[in-house]
C-alpha cells in the first residue's frame, strides 16, 4: 500500500539545513491501522505530508497504492490526494462558510462526480458517522466532536484506501477523542487503512502497529498486542 | 470540476460577502454607467445637430447678408448673373424672404404660419417640389402672380385636410391662389417646414415694403463643385460689400465635418474617462481580491489538501473577479440606461441606445475583471497547501 525506501527531506533555514527525514524505510500494508508517533520536531508532521502527498521528498522512493509518488507534480499530487486519501485534521478544516453537506461534497466536486450522486453519497458518509440529522448544519453550529465527525465523512466520502489523520483527537474532550477513535477502529474493521500521526501514547496504544520516530528516523516499529 | 461549480461557488462567495462584493462592484458600476451615458449623450446631441445640418441639404450654400458696415447690398439680379457665369459650379440661386408669422385665412379658418418669398429654384436648392398641383414658375414672379404653395400642415389646419388647389386665401389681407401643395418632409407637424408657405419673391418684398433680401440659397451642381462655388462666391460678395464681414457663407456638408471631428474628439474624450473609471474599478477588484486570497488562505490550503488541482483554484478565483464585474457592468447598463431614458424623457438630448458601445463597456468590464483578477487568482492557486493550512 505505502513503499518507503530510504527517504529523505531536507529543508534550508537560512544558513541551516535541517534534514527533517533522515533516511525513512517505511512499508505499511492495506487494512493496517499505524500510529505514528514522535515528539515535535522529530519529523513526524514531515512524514506525514510525503504519505499525504502534499510534499515530495529531497531523495529516496515512495510508492502509494502501487503509484510511484516521489517524483509528481502539483496536480498529479492533488490528483492522489482526491483519489487515494482522507485527510483528518487536528483542527478540523472545514469551510466555515459551507454546511456539513457541502464541506463532505467538495472532494467529489474536484474530482468531477453529478451533483446528484455527489449529494447522495455525501449524505451516506455523514450518517455513517452518525451526523444524519446534522447535514444541512454549518461548523459554527456544531461542537468539536461533531466537527471532527463531518471532517471524517470528507475524508471517507471518495472512498479512499487510505486515511490520514493528524493528532484528530488533539482539540477534542476526551469523551469525543473517544468517540472519534472508535470510528477510526470501525472503519478499520472494514477495511481501511489508518494512519494516525499523534504524540499520546494512549491514542497510540490503540492502533494495531506503533512506529516511533526521532530526529527524522525510525525508531522504534512494533505490533501492540 | 466542471465550470458551473466554479460559478455556484462564485455565487456563493460573492453572498457571504455582500457589501464587500457590492463596493467592489461600484467602480465597475460607475464605469460602465459612465461610458453608456457619456456615448449616449454625445452621440445624441450630434445626431440631433446632423439631422438638422443634414436636412438642410449637403450641397447648398446658405448666404445670409449681415450688411454690417456698409451701404452697398447685392441685388437678386446681380447674384443671378454671377451665377449664370459660373454655371460649372452653381445650378440654381434662390432668393429666401422670410415672414416668420402671416397670419393665414381661408373662409373663418385662421391660422399664423411662415411665408417664404422665393422663386421656382427654391424647389432645386431645397429638393422639394411640391406633391400635388404645381411649384412656384418664373413667370410668376415676373408677373407678380399672388399664388402661394403651402404646406401640408397649413393644408391640415384651415382646409381641414380637403383639396386647396384653386382655392382662394387671403395671407395678411391680400388675396392669394393656392396652385400647389409642397410635398410632405415633417409629418405634417406644427412650426416644422411643412408649416410654410411659399409665395413669388417679388410679391413679397411688396407686401413687406422691402426690396431688400438678406437671404439666399445657393445650390452647387455637385458635392465636388461645393468648394470652388464658396471661393467664387466670397471672391464676388466681397468685391460687392468691400470686405468679408458683410455676408456670411455656410454649408452643411463641410459643418458636418467639422462636427464630425469635433463629436470624434469629444467621445474619446468622454469615453476615456469613462475608461479610466473603469481601470480605477479594476484595480479596486484587483486589491479586493488580494485581501480575499490573503483571508481565505487557510481555506484554499482544505481545498487543496483534498484534491483542488491549481487549475480548479485559478478558474474559482477568476470567475469570482468575473462575477463581480459581470454583475456590476451589468447594473451599470441598467443604471445608464435609466439615465439615458431620463435625459430623453426631459427632452435635453434625444435618447440614443448604442448597443454597440453597450456590448463594448459590458466587454470592457469583463475584460477588467479577468485582467485584474489573474493576478490573486494566480496567487491562490500557487498557494502551497502545507503552509496554507498552517495559516490562521
Amino acid at each position: 500500500m505505502i513503499q518507503i525506501e530510504n527517504m529523505y527531506k531536507k529543508y534550508i533555514m537560512g544558513d541551516n539545513v535541517v534534514n527533517a527525514l533522515n533516511g525513512v524505510d517505511l512499508h505499511i500494508r492495506e487494512h493496517e491501522f499505524v500510529a505514528i508517533v514522535g515528539p515535535s520536531g522529530s519529523g513526524k508532521s514531515t512524514l506525514m505530508n510525503m504519505i499525504g502527498c502534499l510534499d515530495v521528498p529531497t531523495a529516496g522512493r515512495f510508492f502509494i497504492d502501487g503509484y510511484d509518488a516521489s517524483k509528481l507534480s502539483d496536480d498529479q499530487q492533488a490528483e492522489i490526494r482526491n483519489k487515494k486519501i482522507g485527510f483528518v485534521f487536528q483542527g478540523f478544516n472545514l469551510i466555515q462558510k459551507l454546511t456539513a453537506l457541502e464541506n463532505v461534497e467538495m472532494p467529489l466536486i474536484y474530482s468531477g462526480m453529478r451533483a446528484a450522486e455527489r449529494q447522495k453519497r455525501a449524505v451516506n458518509a455523514l450518517e455513517s458517522v452518525g451526523l444524519g440529522d446534522r447535514v444541512h448544519h454549518t461548523p459554527t453550529e456544531l461542537s468539536g466532536g461533531q466537527q471532527q465527525r463531518v471532517a471524517i465523512a470528507r475524508a471517507l466520502v471518495t472512498d479512499p484506501p487510505i486515511i490520514l489523520g493528524d493528532e484528530p483527537t488533539g482539540n477534542l474532550d476526551s469523551k469525543s477523542g473517544k468517540e472519534i477513535m472508535q470510528i477510526f477502529k470501525n472503519l478499520n474493521a472494514k477495511g481501511n487503512t489508518i494512519i494516525l500521526i499523534t504524540h499520546d501514547d494512549h491514542i497510540a496504544e490503540q492502533a494495531k502497529r506503533i512506529i516511533r520516530i526521532m530526529d527524522g528516523k525510525i525508531i522504534e516499529d512494533r505490533e501492540v498486542s | 470540476m466542471g465550470l458551473l461549480q466554479a460559478y455556484k461557488m462564485a455565487i456563493k462567495s460573492i453572498r457571504s460577502n455582500k457589501v464587500r462584493s457590492f463596493l467592489t462592484m461600484l467602480g465597475v458600476i460607475i464605469g460602465v454607467m459612465s461610458v453608456i451615458t457619456a456615448v449616449a449623450f454625445a452621440e445624441g446631441t450630434t445626431k440631433q445637430i446632423t439631422d438638422q445640418l443634414s436636412s438642410l441639404g449637403t450641397n447648398l450654400i446658405n448666404v445670409y447678408i449681415t450688411g454690417r458696415g456698409s451701404n452697398r447690398q447685392v441685388t437678386y439680379e446681380q447674384l443671378k448673373e454671377f451665377g449664370d457665369k459660373n454655371s460649372e459650379v452653381i445650378s440654381a440661386i434662390a432668393p429666401e424672404m422670410s415672414i416668420n408669422s402671416a397670419t393665414t385665412k381661408y373662409g373663418t379658418n385662421v391660422r399664423d404660419t411662415r411665408i417664404i418669398g422665393t422663386t421656382s429654384d427654391y424647389e432645386k436648392t431645397k429638393v422639394r417640389g411640391a406633391q400635388s398641383g404645381r411649384y412656384l414658375m418664373e413667370i410668376d414672379n415676373d408677373n407678380r402672380q399672388r399664388v402661394a404653395v403651402i404646406g401640408t400642415a397649413v393644408v391640415n389646419d384651415i382646409f381641414d385636410g380637403n383639396n386647396p388647389i384653386g382655392e382662394s386665401i387671403k395671407i395678411d389681407g391680400n388675396v392669394f391662389k393656392v396652385v400647389g401643395v409642397l410635398a410632405e418632409i415633417a409629418d405634417g407637424s406644427d412650426s416644422s417646414d411643412d408649416d410654410q408657405i411659399v409665395i413669388p419673391v417679388s410679391v413679397a418684398q411688396r407686401m413687406s415694403q422691402n426690396s431688400q433680401i438678406n437671404n439666399y440659397a445657393i445650390l452647387a451642381t455637385d458635392s465636388e463643385s461645393v468648394d470652388a462655388a464658396m471661393i467664387v462666391l466670397e471672391e464676388f460678395l466681397t468685391k460687392i460689400y468691400g470686405d468679408s464681414n458683410s455676408f456670411r457663407l455656410m454649408n452643411a456638408a463641410q459643418m458636418l465635418d467639422t462636427l464630425g471631428s469635433v463629436t470624434g474628439t469629444l467621445m474619446l474624450l468622454l469615453g476615456g474617462i469613462a475608461g479610466i473609471s473603469l481601470v480605477v474599478g479594476g484595480i479596486g477588484i484587483m486589491n479586493i481580491m488580494l485581501v480575499s486570497v490573503t483571508e481565505r488562505t487557510r481555506e484554499i490550503g482544505i481545498r487543496k489538501a483534498i484534491g483542488a488541482k491549481k487549475r480548479n483554484i485559478l478558474t474559482q478565483f477568476l470567475i469570482e473577479a468575473l462575477m463581480v464585474t459581470g454583475i456590476g457592468g451589468t447594473i451599470g447598463l441598467m443604471l445608464g440606461c435609466g439615465v439615458i431614458f431620463s435625459i430623453g424623457r426631459m427632452g435635453i438630448v434625444p435618447s440614443v441606445y448604442s448597443f454597440k458601445w453597450m456590448t463594448l463597456s459590458f466587454g470592457i468590464s469583463l475584460l477588467v475583471g479577468v485582467i485584474f483578477g489573474i493576478f490573486p487568482a494566480n496567487k491562490a492557486a500557487n498557494l502551497n497547501p502545507i503552509q496554507a493550512l498552517r495559516h490562521e
